[in-house]
């Protein structure tokens, strides 16, 4: 009997092949939106961390406290010895320091007079010598975080002291090439004037509008010599080592070093977790709010939709089930045929539909949309290319709309097979 | 007529149908019987309660009250189940518009009631070529219903009735859609398995055609039986 059924179901195109490319293309849809939704999510805590925050940072409390003025007069001194307790204490981790500061980079012409002026956001990071031997796989190194590699558009990386990077757009802007010299003028960790120059080693893009347009990059002895803070770094970020994770597990690690420092000591340092800098909690809180209702009303829709092609498919054969039941199938069996019959439709436009979603989805994953012309004016730290994400979730958010609904709108339309009367379908069926 | 003959029996029924606030009462105080092999029909205008007649006989509805027996089953107070178990094993309808199943081949639309008898694969194609050698169609098995002409859709629908042999075939407006020709084809052909199977064959019609087979004729007037009698005496 079954086998009997399945085949009117295959010939019947309007019972099966049609059924499932709309459920197909439904779930499709639903898999592709949550990938990308949850791309973009990860795009945001991944260039955060890597670029603004870490996974965790360390400052000193006070510098954590005015950190929007990178205020390098509040830095961690004895950075080194900081640094091996970090290593000591979280040994699967990798430990950077850094110095952010701001300041006026200089480029003089044949004469040695100014060119052209203007200001740029300076990183000092580990380039020539890394002080912490790398732990794990991740985050190896300050050249595996910034992924300078493709990111060179012209010249090299620094290979030894007195040279640095550009990002492109502030090269362009200043007409500069790799090899001229430029002078960054600046402020010392005690307040005096810092002016030191530069050999411009070679230009970097990231793809970022905010760091493209005026970022400065030395290395971290470099910066720490012009600054006049020996031994002392603004920030450290920590990496993990073996996987990327976020969340309470940070703040627990956060809590945990915390406590174990003097609390009376307001250079004392601090451990922040990811979540906790910058708004990043209330961001990724809001947007998984946002996802959420998004992802909602798409399932809802998707059901409405499916659940109303179920109906449909149900009333449209109210004159097949007539025949059936006075040839003397039960009402019951039929019903219950007609639910094996959405619920083979739903499990086979699903798994199509989750396999074209997660294909487009692997796509953007791997290739992703060039967002940069709308991106050109902004201050957020987000990259040109926007990404999907494949998840576990992934392989499974599709079988909501595409099971479930179909099977509960097959399950309501069957209801009329109770709810009218058995020579009522007949008059349905020969009207 | 020999009460032990008797198959169907109705008494005093009455069949209303919920119309808005109010109802329509399409069967008035219907008592009839029917034995064993008969050749019988209703006849009578739209509306004077021929389908409801023949729906309640083929347990596809019930009566609003009186006693409905058929084949032993009081249609009445018979549940879901026992009524498709009824039809499944001792009755065959044969409809108007043929209703067979678009997307299944001859073959499989008179296999289809035999699958609900869960019969086995040689015993069905035994029942099905016999059947359909009794309709003559036999070199049509593979062809689907959009390929065959009025006469043979009702052949096939005929083939379906008969081929679990059951005791009492329903047949509602069987001539409605067919031509001249093809309505005396069908009806010598039913009256052939008449003989043969020894089934009852009740009709619905207004078709003189059909009238003109039918060995008693019952005719119907807004729900009541205004007379039943032999074809001679119709004549």
């Amino acid at each position: 009997m079954i086998r009997f059924l399945l085949k009117g179901l295959l010939r019947d195109r309007s019972r099966s092949l049609f059924p499932v490319l709309s459920v197909s293309l439904g779930v499709a849809i639903t898999v592709l939106l949550h990938g990308w939704l949850n791309g973009v999510q990860q795009m945001m805590i991944d260039t955060n961390a890597r670029f603004q925050t870490g996974f965790v940072r360390v400052m000193s409390q006070a510098y954590a406290e005015n950190e929007d003025i990178l205020p390098n007069d509040l830095a961690l001194l004895h950075s080194d010895s900081v640094l091996q307790d970090l290593h000591s204490r979280f040994p699967d981790w990798n430990w950077h320091p850094r110095i952010r500061f701001g300041g006026l980079i200089d480029v003089p012409d044949n004469l040695g007079e100014t060119r052209a002026q203007t200001s740029v956001l300076g990183w000092g990071l580990e380039l020539l010598h890394p002080t912490l031997p790398a732990a794990g796989e991740y985050y190896t190194s300050e050249k595996a975080i910034f992924n300078f590699e493709p990111a060179m558009v012209a010249g090299h990386l620094p290979e030894k002291p007195g040279q640095v990077l550009l990002s492109y757009l502030l090269a362009e802007d200043l007409a500069l090439q790799p090899g001229d010299t430029v002078t960054i003028i600046g402020s010392t960790m005690y307040a005096g004037m810092a002016v030191q120059n530069f050999t411009v080693a070679g230009f970097v893009r990231f793809g970022i509008q905010a760091l493209d347009r005026r970022v400065l990059i030395a290395d971290l002895a470099d910066v720490q010599y012009a600054l006049d803070m020996e031994n002392a770094v603004g920030e450290i970020f920590g990496y993990p080592g073996d996987a990327l994770f976020i969340g309470d597990s940070l703040r627990a690690m956060a809590g945990r070093y915390n406590n174990s420092q003097p609390q009376d000591n307001p250079f004392r340092p601090m451990l922040v977790a990811l979540p906790d800098q910058m708004g990043l909690d209330q961001l990724l809180d809001i947007y998984d709010i946002f996802s959420f209702v998004i992802i909602f009303i798409f399932l809802l829709v998707m059901s409405i939709v499916l659940w109303n092609a179920g109906l449909m498919s149900g009333i449209r054969r109210y004159g097949e089930i007539g025949v059936r039941l006075a040839i003397g199938e039960s009402h019951g069996t039929i019903y219950k045929h007609m639910l094996y019959e959405a619920g083979l439709i739903g499990i086979i436009g699903s798994v199509s539909g989750t396999l074209l979603g997660l294909s487009a989805a692997w796509y953007l994953q791997t290739y992703g949309i060039d967002i940069s012309a709308f991106m050109k004016n902004t201050p957020m730290m987000i990259q040109d290319i926007v990404r999907a994400r494949i998840t576990r979730f992934s392989f499974i958010i599709g079988f909501i709309p595409g099971t479930g609904a179909t099977i509960l709108g097959a399950a309501i339309s069957g209801l009329g097979i109770y709810r009218r009367q058995t020579a009522q379908l007949f008059k349905e069926l020969e009207t | 007529m020999n009460q032990n003959n008797v198959i169907i029996q109705l008494e005093n029924v009455v069949k209303d149908y919920r119309i808005g606030s109010g109802y329509f009462r399409a069967l008035k105080d219907f008592s009839i019987s029917f034995g064993h092999g008969e050749f019988a029909g209703f006849i009578g205008p739209s509306g004077s309660g021929k389908t409801t007649a023949l729906n309640i006989i083929g347990s596809l509805d019930q009566p609003s009250s009186g006693t409905c027996l058929v084949l032993g089953e009081n249609i009445s107070t018979i549940s879901h189940r026992q009524a498709a178990n009824l039809r499944n094993h001792q009755i065959g309808f044969i409809f108007q518009t043929y209703n067979l199943l678009p997307v299944y081949t001859v073959y499989e639309n008179v296999e289809f009631p035999l699958l609900l008898l869960g019969l086995s694969d040689t015993g069905r194609k035994k029942m099905i070529t016999e059947a359909l050698e009794m309709v003559g169609l036999t070199d049509k098995i593979d062809s689907r219903p959009a390929q065959l002409s009025g006469g043979q859709a009702q052949r096939v629908a005929i083939a379906r009735a008969i081929v679990k042999k059951p005791a009492l075939i329903l047949a509602d407006e069987p001539t409605a859609n067919l031509d001249v020709k093809n309505s005396h084809n069908i009806l010598e052909l039913m009256v052939k398995l008449n003989r043969e199977l020894g089934s009852t064959f009740v009709f619905s019609t207004h078709d003189p055609k059909v009238i003109s087979y039918l060995q008693r004729i019952i005719r119907l007037e807004d729900g009541r039986i205004v007379s039943d009698q032999p074809q001679k005496q119709e004549l």
